[in-house]
């Protein structure tokens, strides 16, 4: 049995932000998992951009979503990922959205043992507050 | 419709300096190694360096990450007098073997007669692989970063996981990729890693972002290969025996993109992939071969995984079976169907971000290659799985 991966310590995470990013950095402040959703076809992209792809519209919605989804890939690691702090066990994983098809968010599973995840198995939003008062969302086991 | 350039152009010098651990070349500076290897590529040529007249360049004419090739410093610095030609594919590694395509537009359209395309790498101040994690993240990568994927090893490995998990690819698979590379590289005097390797050590190489280990990523070196392109016409009156341009494609679907860095490939297809589907399939329309015609493979290998998904992507075996293809032994140099990275590559000899592999095709296909594959005609290079464009040439002796 291998230790349960943790959430990368928030101290260590910046993040930065455009005007066509901040909604989502701002709803996730607020606990509320978001994405990019066009306002005239309704196309979902991830991450956010300044145009639909499908469409070209810029009209840009910021639909609540439930918080779930679905892990399409992952993987392991076990060094830190920044120098000077000790090693841990974290997995980077991509999810695709319940709510919003075609968007993915990449990000970290926790609380789980490694061995444990599945691609496939279903998992939900919390957040973890990193940098200038920022929260990042990250998942865990549904 | 085969290409309307097809063989007009030829290369006809290359040039190296040896390849440095990582750091270990200081105090040589990188312009100093650039040099040096247009200077051999030159003399290798039979040409005076007063004769280029043209650079193709790929990676954005950056030099890894942070450093800049800067044509009117190499005039300055070798002397060359005038320049009718200067530019480069866009973003990163993807495109170094489409820089001989760039080069063949240039000489077809007569900016150029004498064509430079070089890479060079210097790491002393600035480790390549740490490029993501020490740089503070923009908007955009700020939706990568913070889950600790430091680096593109860590990237590439998400990719991988989804094939394993739709194709059951094992890692069994890309210890082979590993060491029978590591395997070429051993009879080379300019191979970094030159120690055999066997199937336990490969097992015990620390897994930095499982499914990749530690030798699944492609080594840290310092180092220049330049090449010199001209036209078929002017290459019979030079030294060497001309290596063609028989074909050469750059570019990429949207599905694809920005591949690691947003993850958002739509499909299985391009998720699990090395984005060069459509590159190869172009590379193959134009040139009039195929994967059964190719006598041996430079395939671009910054992570070992990355072999395997682009040898289902030029077609050497279907979607899905890299794994088995691969385990049969088929990318051997002794025995192998399909002999691929027949200098040991990035893994084992030397990264010069793609430039080792047009290096070990144009001695192949002169037939002074160290690990020489008999009477070799033909041979595929590629670009670095990554952003678009990714790239693809055949070269033809």
């Amino acid at each position: 049995m291998s230790l349960k991966a943790v959430a990368i310590p928030g101290e260590h995470i910046k993040i930065n932000t455009d005007p066509y990013t901040e909604p989502f950095w701002q709803k996730a402040k607020q606990g509320i998992l978001t994405a990019a959703q066009c306002g005239a076809c309704g196309h979902f992209r991830m991450p956010p951009t300044s145009y639909c792809p499908k469409c070209r519209s810029q009209d840009t919605k910021w639909p609540d979503l439930p918080g779930t989804g679905t892990v399409y890939s992952y993987v392991v690691c076990h060094k830190a990922p920044f120098a000077g702090i000790p090693d841990f066990t974290y997995i980077p994983v991509v999810v695709d959205l319940d709510g919003a098809p075609g968007a993915r968010l990449v990000t970290n599973l926790f609380d789980i043992d490694p061995e444990e995840v599945t691609i496939g198995m279903k998992v939900k939003v919390e957040f973890n507050p990193i940098q200038d008062d920022w929260m990042l969302p990250i998942f865990r086991p549904a | 419709m085969v290409w309307v350039n097809q063989d007009k152009c030829a290369i006809v010098g290359v040039g190296a300096t040896k390849y440095y651990v990582r750091g270990q070349s200081w105090p040589r500076t990188i312009n100093d190694m650039i040099c040096e290897a247009v200077i051999k590529a030159c003399d290798d040529a039979g040409l005076s360096v007063e004769q280029i007249d043209g650079f193709a360049y790929y990676s954005t004419a950056s030099a890894g990450y942070g450093e800049k090739m800067d044509t009117a410093t190499f005039m300055e610095m070798l002397g060359i007098p005038e320049v009718g030609f200067s530019a480069a594919i866009t973003s990163g590694g993807g495109g170094s073997a489409g820089s001989m395509g760039l080069a063949t537009a240039a000489l077809m359209n007569g900016d150029t007669k004498y064509c430079i395309t070089v890479m060079g790498l210097q790491q002393y101040h600035k480790r390549l692989g740490l490029a993501y994690s020490l740089s503070e993240p923009d908007a955009q990568s700020s939706f990568l970063q913070p889950s600790g994927l430091v680096g593109p090893g860590h990237l590439m490995s998400v990719l991988f996981r989804r094939h394993m998990h739709l194709y059951g690819t094992r890692r069994e698979a890309l210890a082979e990729i590993v060491i029978s590379q590591r395997e070429n590289a051993i009879p080379r005097e300019t191979a970094v890693r030159r120690n055999p390797l066997t199937v336990e050590e490969y097992f015990q190489s620390p897994m930095l972002a499982d499914p990749h280990c530690r030798l699944d990523y492609c080594l840290e070196t310092d180092g220049a290969v330049a090449v010199i392109t001209t036209t078929s016409d002017r290459a019979k009156d030079l030294k060497q025996k001309p290596v063609y341009i028989h074909g050469a494609a750059h570019g990429g679907r949207h599905e694809w993109g920005r591949a690691f860095a947003w993850m958002g490939m739509p499909t299985d297809e391009y998720f699990a992939s090395s984005g060069h589907k459509p590159v190869g399939q172009r590379l193959w329309d134009m040139s009039g071969v195929g994967p059964q015609d190719m006598d041996v493979a430079l395939i671009y290998d910054h992570f070992s995984s990355m072999v395997l998904m682009q040898l289902e992507d030029y077609g050497f075996c279907k979607k899905g079976e890299g794994g088995p293809f691969v385990e049969s032994g088929a990318v051997r140099y002794k025995g192998g169907s399909i002999p691929v990275n027949t200098h040991g590559g990035q893994l084992s000899e030397g990264y010069i971000i793609g430039m080792t592999h047009i290096r070990e095709a144009v001695e192949q296909l002169r037939g002074v290659a160290v690990n020489q594959v008999k009477d070799a005609e033909f041979a595929l290079c590629t670009g670095g799985p990554a952003h678009l464009p990714v790239s693809g040439c055949v070269l033809r002796r």
